[in-house]
């Protein structure tokens, strides 16, 4: 099957190989603009990952830590940012050593899921790649956070 | 140490243990009422019990009294301020203002780790659901080095819940980091889980004690807890498997000890009591000079 092209955009930012069926999750973490002019292709097939999803955010650029956020649900993103109708520039998402207020620690019974403390969420990265978070307060490691981004 | 938050275990360099084993050495003849102390005269521990354990706070109260020391705290929430709705946040900012350093059991995992980083004042970790429980780890190792000698080299059997039963988990890193050899006697329903396997030196694994006695220094029992099996049947189908009595013990090396971080039920038998080979109430005695060393050093009367 033929790869599908990804309509050309003048300026803005475009999130190639999210994981597939994640892109609108990832929208959602990143917090954009809600004017903003949107496209957005799911499943969509590709040659290294089989299927994945393609974003693209019209007249935004998205800087490093922006999309570092969304490392976790997409780890093998790339991120370009268009100008003029030029990619001017190319980076791959990466976790930092340390995640703070993303994902919520799956442990219902981790004191950072009492909702009237005052607590941040804090996560150490063990493994950038899979990826692991290791939870600050209970100790307790995930690797799933489709469903404890906050 | 001064001002040190006791938080895990691991937080503690093997240096900074034996520091604390023998500033407890010092304290033995205070802990035993033999000799007197005011050491920390004019200090204040708060304890902070949010679920009861009555033993483990009247541990640290006595550390702190034979030292000259006072204590205040709760440990029935129905008459707190926590009653009334306050968070931890605000209970430890209040209570760091009351004492110079506190106490904290909580039900929730990493609780004593959040209650530290609000806390100016050195916090330690009296059991927070997370299976850290550093007091009892460093007085289950004193135990075993008084008893032996050393620890290095000596084959510790721990036997029962060894997959819920988590300040285990922190004692098999811990007799690992000292250099035992450690012996996994479970049900295979209650393995220890393979996170910690792979952290710690392991001799052997089995379900029977019959079969590694003989080789034992030390023989560490753990209850088996009845809220952790949904059925009853299970429950007591396991829970009266690993019994130590006098006779079983005849098996093993006559130096062999055993330790129960008690409260026990059925796991040791009563004709265990009057044998060398008891030592759990010992144990729970040193928890009172290691718990009033750990006091002294954080407390920085003590360097
Ligand atoms: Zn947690």
């Amino acid at each position: 099957m033929r790869e599908l092209k990804i309509e050309a955009i003048r300026n803005g930012t475009v999130i190639d190989h999210i994981t597939a069926g994640t892109a609108l999750k990832v929208l959602s973490i990143l917090e954009v603009d809600p004017e903003a002019t949107i496209s957005l292709a799911m499943n969509v097939s590709s040659r290294k990952y089989g299927k994945k999803d393609i974003l693209k955010i019209e007249n935004m650029e998205l800087n490093e830590d922006d999309v570092d956020r969304i490392a976790l649900i997409a780890p093998h993103a790339t991120i370009n940012i268009i100008r003029g109708g030029e990619k001017v520039k190319k980076f791959k998402v990466e976790l930092p050593d340390t995640i703070k207020g993303i994902v919520r620690c799956m442990n219902p019974g981790c004191i950072s899921n009492v909702s009237n403390e005052p607590v941040e969420r804090v996560f150490y990265v063990i493994d950038k790649k899979t990826p692991i978070l290791k939870c600050k307060y209970c100790g307790r490691e995930m690797s799933e956070f489709l469903d404890y981004i906050l | 140490m001064k001002g040190r938050d006791i938080i895990s275990i691991r937080d503690l360099k093997k240096e900074e243990i034996e520091l604390v084993f023998s500033v407890a050495d010092s304290m033995v003849d205070i802990a035993l009422g033999k000799k007197e102390s005011n050491a920390l005269e004019h200090k204040i521990l708060a304890t902070l019990f949010f679920e009861p354990s009555t033993r483990t706070k009247m541990s640290f109260e006595s550390a702190m009294l034979r030292l000259g020391g006072r204590c205040i705290g709760f440990s029935d929430i129905g008459a707190t301020s926590v009653a009334k709705g306050e968070n931890l946040h605000d209970t430890v900012r209040v209570v760091e203002s009351y004492s110079d350093a506190m106490v904290i059991r909580h039900p929730k995992e990493g609780a004593a780790r959040y209650a530290a980083e609000i806390s100016e004042k050195p916090v330690i970790n009296a059991g927070d659901g997370s299976g850290e429980h550093p007091t009892q780890t460093l007085l289950d190792l004193y135990t075993m080095k008084k008893a032996m000698g050393g620890i290095a080299g000596k084959n510790v059997l721990l036997v029962g819940d060894l997959k819920y039963g988590r300040t285990v988990h922190s004692l098999a890193r811990a007799l690992s980091l000292f250099g035992a050899g450690i012996f996994l006697i479970s049900p295979r329903e209650l393995e220890m889980p393979e996170e910690v396997k792979k952290e710690i030196n392991i001799e052997a694994e089995g379900e029977r004690i019959e079969d590694h006695i003989r080789e034992a220094d030390v023989i560490y029992v753990t209850r088996i807890q009845k809220e952790r099996f949904p059925d009853p049947a299970e429950y007591a189908k396991l829970s009266g498997r690993y019994r130590i009595d006098s006779k079983l013990l005849e098996m093993a090396k006559k130096e062999c000890i055993v330790m129960h971080p008690l409260p026990r039920v059925e796991e040791i038998a009563y004709d265990v009591d009057s044998t060398e080979h008891a030592w759990y109430f010992r144990e729970a005695f040193n928890g009172i000079p290691v718990r009033m060393a750990l006091l002294s050093l954080i407390m920085g009367v003590v360097e």
